[in-house]
């Protein structure tokens, strides 16, 4: 663009340089004319007429000198000083008294007429320069307003597309924590953030409709083997209650019957979090002090843990009220709980504790901890940590926690309690600024 | 006990009551809302066995219905939802206990027993007594053989509740809504850690126990094993 500017300025400068220079010498061959005709005289009147016809805007510059340069006809005190060039043009300055008093520069072009008499015939240059100048200015202003323009136009062009982007980014985030129901917000403009928009929110759609058919027939298969399991379960307890078998056989019974409890409990489990993720529950949310929730979950695994010689606190700082479902609050650290009294070894300290002011509740254990790399796979449903699967529990518990906290917008975080883990519970609207 | 069975799934209402009948009980069965609520209010009986959905009248309106007309024979609830808040509402119809299916026959077994107790023996009684074993509620005192036992808030309400339904199953589920009042399914059999605890206190320097297990159901308190 400079390039493109440069080009106008220089043709348009040359342009006007030249129409200039070829002013003079149209001029300068009139003048030669007529003194060829009307001999010296004659060139000094129409010298004389054309000074006294000019205008004060007019910039034309005569002198007629003899042969040692004093002057005869013109509007020049005296002839230059500056030597001409080759073909005899010459640039001087003239103080020609003006307003402004600052003195002009001139070019003329000087000539011999019959090697006798000296003319000058030029052009005060001050008009020129002022329109050169003028060029230049425009030029430049032109330059920096475009260049201001463009950038205002790029920064707001980046920021509307900044928004986009950040918008579909906040989306993807929400989507990706769990909440499949999220779209991206289109603006109807039908641009390519639009089109992009909608393409996104349409494959989401798609994700979500698969989710919830492999989650319904998951439930289904839950459900409808519930039933015949139950049953079962009944007949092993019939076959149980009559009492025809030796102890060998009713022990038999009993492992098939603890067995059928266990499957029992995995698919009310499944189930369960089912219900809860379809957020069919919320019709039975209440206030909940959860000072008095804590003190009856640690309650009820005290002996639990003293039977494992553990060392089980609670420590409450201040209360906390939250707005929810009583029975899955206590299900969620009741879980929480039974899971840091499992894997604490005997004689270590599991603390649960409540901060009004971080408007959090924590349980940590002195356990193995869970690594850093596992901390999301561990909500998973069936993921246990253990591979080996020798340690019991069905591998739901802490996605029923999961599910718990997601149905009452509570985060949930996992930490190092070196050695051991800590599960942070930070209850809605509270900042997620905590001292660890 | 005569009980009423209103269930319209033929299936489980007939296991109900081949297993009711095993039990000793005298059971009538109703596959109809309205038959149901037609038996219910003409006949006497001792506990009302209602399905949540049945054609012609849901279950919580033949509750409804009976409430209304002053009958307050105890209702046990039955139902396929097993939601929170159905089993609130459910209660909230003037039904006495609520069981989601499928279940255990020994858990409704337990329940309706549990039912049947409540009607008669409200908190008009002051002393509990299951053998040597004595329950001032009023003194909030324990004696076993004259030798004071130390009971904990709670081990006085589990033992409370223990022994209110003496000579009757009780399950861990009805412990924990009971006793603890919390509906929740504890990972553990952290409820057996509690009975243990309170059996070291009531049972450990006698000769008769008096807190028995019972297998694949639940505890009971009597005199004999």
């Amino acid at each position: 663009m400079l390039g493109l500017l440069a080009f106008i300025y220089w043709s348009t400068a040359v342009y006007m340089s030249r129409q200039t220079d070829a002013t003079i010498e149209a001029e300068i061959k009139g003048l030669e004319e007529r003194y060829r005709t009307d001999g010296l005289a004659g060139l000094s009147r129409l010298i004389a007429r054309r000074l006294a016809q000019q205008q004060p805007g007019d910039s034309s510059v005569y002198l007629l000198t003899d042969n040692n340069f004093r002057p005869l006809v013109g509007n020049l005190s005296g002839w230059p000083e500056s030597a001409p060039d080759d073909e005899g043009w010459l640039d001087f300055t003239l103080g020609r008294g003006d307003a402004d008093n600052a003195p002009h520069r001139a070019r003329a072009k000087a000539f011999l007429v019959r090697e006798q008499f000296h003319l000058l015939v030029g052009r005060d240059m001050f008009e020129l320069e002022e329109t050169q100048r003028m060029i230049i200015h425009t030029l430049v202003w032109g330059i920096v307003i475009t260049l201001v323009l463009a950038l205002l136009g790029g920064i707001a062009l980046s920021r509307g597309v900044m928004r986009k982007i950040e918008s579909i980014n906040r989306t993807s985030k929400d989507i990706m924590s769990g909440d499949l129901s999220r779209r991206i917000p289109t603006t109807g403009s039908n641009d390519d953030f639009d089109r992009l928009a909608s393409n996104l929110n349409n494959m989401l759609d798609q994700i979500e409709l698969l989710m919830e058919e492999v989650r319904r027939v998951s439930d289904n298969i839950a459900h409808d083997l519930k039933t015949p399991l139950a049953r079962l379960r009944n007949r092993l307890e019939s076959l149980r209650n009559d009492a025809t078998h030796d102890s060998g056989q009713l022990e038999l019974v009993d492992a098939a019957l603890h067995e059928a409890d266990g499957l029992l409990s995995t698919f009310n489990a499944l189930l369960r979090i089912a219900r809860i993720e379809s957020k069919a529950q919320r019709e039975a949310f209440g206030d909940q002090d959860l000072v008095a929730l804590l003190n009856d979950v640690v309650e009820l695994y005290e002996p639990l843990a003293e039977e494992r010689g553990q060392d089980l606190r609670l420590e409450c700082v201040g209360t906390l009220q939250v707005r929810g479902d009583r029975d899955l609050l206590f299900q969620c650290i009741a879980n929480i709980l039974d899971n840091a009294i499992k894997y604490t070894p005997p004689d270590g300290v599991i603390s649960v504790t409540l901060n009004e002011g971080a408007g959090c509740v924590r349980v940590c254990d002195q356990g193995p901890g869970i690594p850093e790399h596992a901390r999301d796979k561990v909500f998973r449903r069936f993921y246990r940590l253990d591979t080996s699967r020798s340690t019991v529990g069905s591998g739901l518990g802490l996605s029923l926690v999961k599910a718990v906290a997601r149905l009452h917008t509570m985060e949930i975080e996992l930490r190092d309690n070196n050695p051991g883990l800590c599960v942070v519970l930070k209850m809605p609207g509270s900042g997620s600024t905590e001292s660890a | 006990m005569r009980i009423l069975i209103i269930e319209d799934d033929q299936e489980t209402a007939s296991y109900i009551i081949k297993g009711l009948r095993e039990s000793g009980h005298v059971v009538d069965h109703a596959a109809v809302g309205k038959t149901g609520l037609l038996m219910a209010g003409t006949e006497s009986y001792d506990a009302l066995i209602v399905d949540r959905m049945l054609p012609e009248m849901n279950g919580l309106s033949i509750v409804k219905a009976l409430r209304g007309a002053g009958n307050h024979t105890p209702v046990l609830f039955l139902s396929a939802l097993g939601e929170v808040d159905d089993r609130v509402s459910g209660l909230r119809a003037g039904g006495d206990d609520y069981l989601v299916k499928p279940f255990a026959f020994s858990e409704l077994l337990a329940r309706l027993e549990a039912l049947d107790r409540r009607k008669t023996s409200e908190s008009t009684v002051t002393v509990l007594r299951v053998g040597d074993l004595e329950m001032d509620l009023l003194r909030r005192t324990v004696t076993r053989g004259g030798k004071p036992i130390n009971l904990q808030p709670r081990e006085f309400r589990l033992l409370e509740y223990l022994l209110r339904h003496s000579g009757q199953v009780v399950t861990r589920t009805m412990l924990l809504e009971k006793v603890w009042d919390y509906h929740f399914d504890p990972q553990t059999n952290i409820i057996d850690v509690h009975i243990s605890r309170l059996r070291s206190k009531i049972d450990k320097e006698f000769d008769t126990p008096l807190l028995h297990t019972v297998r694949g159901a639940g505890y009971i308190v009597r005199e004999s094993g």
